[in-house]
């Protein structure tokens, strides 16, 4: 019989001749994380989001523009000319790890990451030579949607306007376009759609292009979500609503790159979210006494804490990695943040059950954080495309082709 | 303090004097030690520059660009590694000239003279001892094992108890010991793989100077923390390319034989490659840390988790082949010099890899480690602590 095949070299599908990955924060970041750390700590405490959660308006009053207007973190990702902080993901995933660690309900990945990147996306191509269809436009119909285009842009990064891409959250980077719902056929009924009820704009996919139309034009009908720090609401805009910012081509590539973005920076938030349930984990288990011992002192739960902090380890290569790749727009992007999809949504899962399970009892009730995480975690784990998903997407561009 | 731009002058010189076409290898390397240039951060006479750590990787990369030859870092990894670090910071300075130079170059290669049948986790349980004749020299008994290169090694760390009287930290001394001794045995210990690749030794009225010993009497087991913490220190040096372990076997193995896919294989292979590849990233993340002078306890991460992963492909990959999986390459007994974790075929792979969660601290007290020193956690009671180490139950 054969012996098996001698092994090639290995493939690195990265271009050599790119940057390498800057996976470390930086002092800047981490002054950062600081200032956003500490303005939750002061304002958006786990009592203070248990106390709002069940009201159906989980935001907390004024929290949005302390954060998004007053330290301009709604603007991160857009550049200064087009009026926003001219930082890059990198920043906006710091961002997003101290959301995810405090598990705070604001619309920053829906509006300051998605709607935003989707719209960069769109103002770049614009001042592009364009794809075949934007140059078979009319040139002032090309300049009014590019002004349209910016002018959104500029309210989006002040963080006076909150923007919502009309899709449902477990919409992955790779997802057909527009995308179709299940159930719901060619319908401008869409349901699913995170922080729709913080949305003051839509951004509607629809078959000839991408609209704006405002949630004044639009109907929002919550649901009740898993995860209560994150609304979801059916979202119904009549069709031929609102302004069309761009074709079909565009628009197809620039939700693209939004969900992408979306996707790599949902991993910073499920490593803050992961962080947060080791800490408050190992913290408790050093205090709680069981059998006249500290119950962090029995090796069975501290090899379970220990792979967890293994896991954590890897998570924050990962989120980093993403986080990097795009804001440098690597041309490894796309796989890098397929692995961190895969990776921190299972991580943050882990440490959330975990979380509930090492604190007991204590752990299955209200008033304790526990479920908090759990909840968001588990939401996260669907939101931006499943972890199976992105590790199809992860087969086709490594070459590990399925069974045929 | 030298910087990038001196090293790099300083490496063009010695590329200049020795031109590694018409150099004897050994020369070039004796040469480069002299230079300063064979391990950047250390003390100058010693084979460095006092210059910082990170720097290594100037001379490193300008070394390779001209194509010098290199110190087999892999048949000499104890040394370097280990046996280096803690001359260094224990040995005295006759000592420190004497084994640093052929150390490095490889002209003498190292073994480590640790584990027991009785000790392996709880290694300062060891049993051997050393006592000390009427001359000042130390007259060693014992058995030590999973000794790997003790077969080609000139020299040995060693740890033996000199005080049985005290508890079983306090009574333990290091030594530099001599493996051409007569009193030195080396036995192959055959292992699950079929080869012997590490040896039993075994120790019998060895003779060893008292200026061979590092450290105090009595403070060897400090002494060992210095060797232990460099082991685990000395991973995440080089950059891995993507699917550059043993992820890259297997998936070279998926991609040329399509007809061994299976949906339920398919799925676990990308959860693999997954791990593979955000292991490769925590690497690399905390390489960067260390180039950045910000260590982090990550190191001893990398190694459970390379352990699980090695574990965990090469399973795979023999489940892949199925047919071919239920075969074996061959099963003569070899002593090889280098410890190769990659080589040969499948089940050689698998069978090797169930020795990464094993050798240079089980998963276990990694673990243990992991939980105890970074997060923080209370350490499980004790009762072997403050008994001397004679009264203890064996």
């Amino acid at each position: 019989m054969k012996q098996p095949t001698e092994p090639t070299e290995p493939t690195d599908p990265a271009d050599p001749t790119e940057q390498p990955l800057d996976l470390l924060h930086s002092e800047t970041e981490e002054d950062l994380r600081a200032a956003v750390r500490a303005l939750l700590a002061d304002r958006a405490g786990h009592q203070a989001v248990l106390g709002r959660i069940e009201t159906g308006d989980p935001y907390l009053p004024g929290l949005w523009k302390s954060l998004a207007a007053d330290m301009g973190a709604a603007g991160l990702l857009v550049p200064e000319k087009l009026g926003g902080q001219g930082a890059s993901h990198r920043e906006a995933a710091v961002v997003l790890e101290e959301l995810g660690r405090a598990v705070t309900p604001l619309p920053y990945l829906t509006s300051a990451v998605v709607a935003t990147e989707t719209l960069l996306a769109l103002a770049e191509g614009s001042q592009e030579t364009g794809s075949q269809e934007t140059r078979s436009q009319k040139a002032e119909d090309r300049e009014a949607a590019s002004q349209e285009v910016a002018g959104l842009l500029a309210d989006l990064a002040s963080g006076r306007t909150v923007a919502v891409l009309a899709v449902p959250l477990s919409t992955a980077p790779g997802a057909e376009f527009p995308p179709t719902v299940p159930g719901v056929p060619a319908s401008d009924s869409v349901p699913g759609v995170a922080d729709a009820v913080a949305a003051d704009l839509f951004l509607v996919p629809r078959a000839d292009g991408l609209y704006a139309v405002p949630a004044a034009a639009a109907t929002v009908v919550p649901q009740s979500p898993l995860d209560l720090t994150r609304p979801l609401a059916t979202v119904t805009t009549g069709a031929g609503s609102g302004t069309r910012l761009a074709g079909p081509g565009a628009s197809r590539a620039a939700v693209r790159r939004g969900l992408l973005a979306g996707a790599g920076l949902l991993a910073s938030e499920q490593l803050g979210l992961a962080e947060w349930c080791l800490e408050e984990t190992v913290r408790y288990t050093r205090e709680r006494h069981q059998f006249n011992r500290p119950v962090g002192s029995f090796q069975a739960l501290k090899h379970r804490m220990a792979q967890l902090w293994l896991d954590l380890v890897g998570a924050r290569a990962a989120a980093r990695a993403a986080a990097d790749a795009l804001a440098t727009g690597r041309g490894d992007a796309p796989l890098l943040v397929a692995v961190a999809q895969a990776y921190c949504s299972r991580t943050a899962v882990r440490a959330a059950e975990e979380c509930v399970q090492l604190h007991g009892g204590i752990g299955m009730t209200w008033e304790h954080p526990a479920h908090l995480a759990l909840k968001r975690a588990k939401s996260d784990q669907i939101a931006l495309g499943s972890a199976g998903r992105h590790q199809d997407a992860i087969a086709a561009l490594v070459g590990l082709e399925p069974p045929r | 303090m030298t910087g990038a731009e001196e090293l790099r002058v300083l490496t063009r010189k010695l590329l200049d004097e020795h031109p590694p076409a018409g150099t004897d290898r050994t020369d070039f390397l004796r040469a480069r030690f002299d230079a300063g240039l064979a391990w950047v951060h250390y003390p100058v006479g010693l084979g460095g520059l006092d210059a910082p750590r990170a720097l290594q990787s100037v001379v490193d990369a300008e070394l390779a660009a001209a194509g010098a030859p290199d110190n087999d870092p892999r048949r000499i990894g104890i040394g370097l590694g280990m046996a280096a670090p803690t001359v260094l910071a224990h040995g005295s300075d006759e000592v420190k000239r004497r084994f640093l130079r052929p150390l490095w170059v490889g002209e003498e290669v190292w073994c480590q003279l640790f584990s027991e049948p009785g000790a392996g986790s709880d290694l300062a349980a060891l049993a051997t001892r050393a006592v000390r004749d009427d001359a000042g020299d130390w007259i060693v008994d014992g058995q030590k094992v999973w000794t790997s290169s003790a077969h080609v090694a000139r020299w040995a760390i060693l740890i033996a108890r000199t005080d049985p009287d005290a508890p079983k930290h306090r009574g333990i001394t290091y030594f530099v010991c001599d493996m051409t001794d007569p009193g030195v045995e080396v036995r192959p210990l055959r292992q699950i793989t079929g080869e012997a690749e590490f040896n039993e030794v075994f120790l019998t009225g060895v003779r060893i100077p008292d200026a061979h010993r590092l450290g105090e009497v009595g403070d060897g087991w400090r002494v060992a923390q210095t060797t232990l913490m460099n082991e685990r220190v000395s991973i995440g040096g080089a950059r891995v390319p993507r699917e550059g372990g043993m992820i890259g076997k297997a998936a070279t193995t998926w991609r040329e034989r399509p007809e061994l896919r299976t949906h339920d294989l398919h799925r676990r292979l990308l959860d693999l490659w997954v791990d593979a590849e955000v292991a490769r990233l925590s690497g690399e993340r905390l390489r960067q840390q260390l180039v950045a002078g910000r260590p982090g306890p990550e190191g001893s991460a990398m190694k459970l988790a390379f352990a699980r992963l090695n574990q965990a492909i090469s399973g795979l990959e023999v489940e892949l082949l199925g047919d071919e999986g239920l075969l074996y390459g061959e099963w003569e007994m070899r002593r090889p010099e280098l410890v190769d974790f990659t080589g040969r075929d499948a089940g050689y792979r698998y069978l090797r890899s169930k020795g990464n969660s094993i050798e240079g601290g089980t998963s276990e007290v990694l673990l243990n480690i992991v939980a105890e020193r970074v997060l923080g956690l209370p350490p499980e009671p004790r009762n072997d602590k403050d008994v001397a180490w004679k009264d203890l139950a064996r």
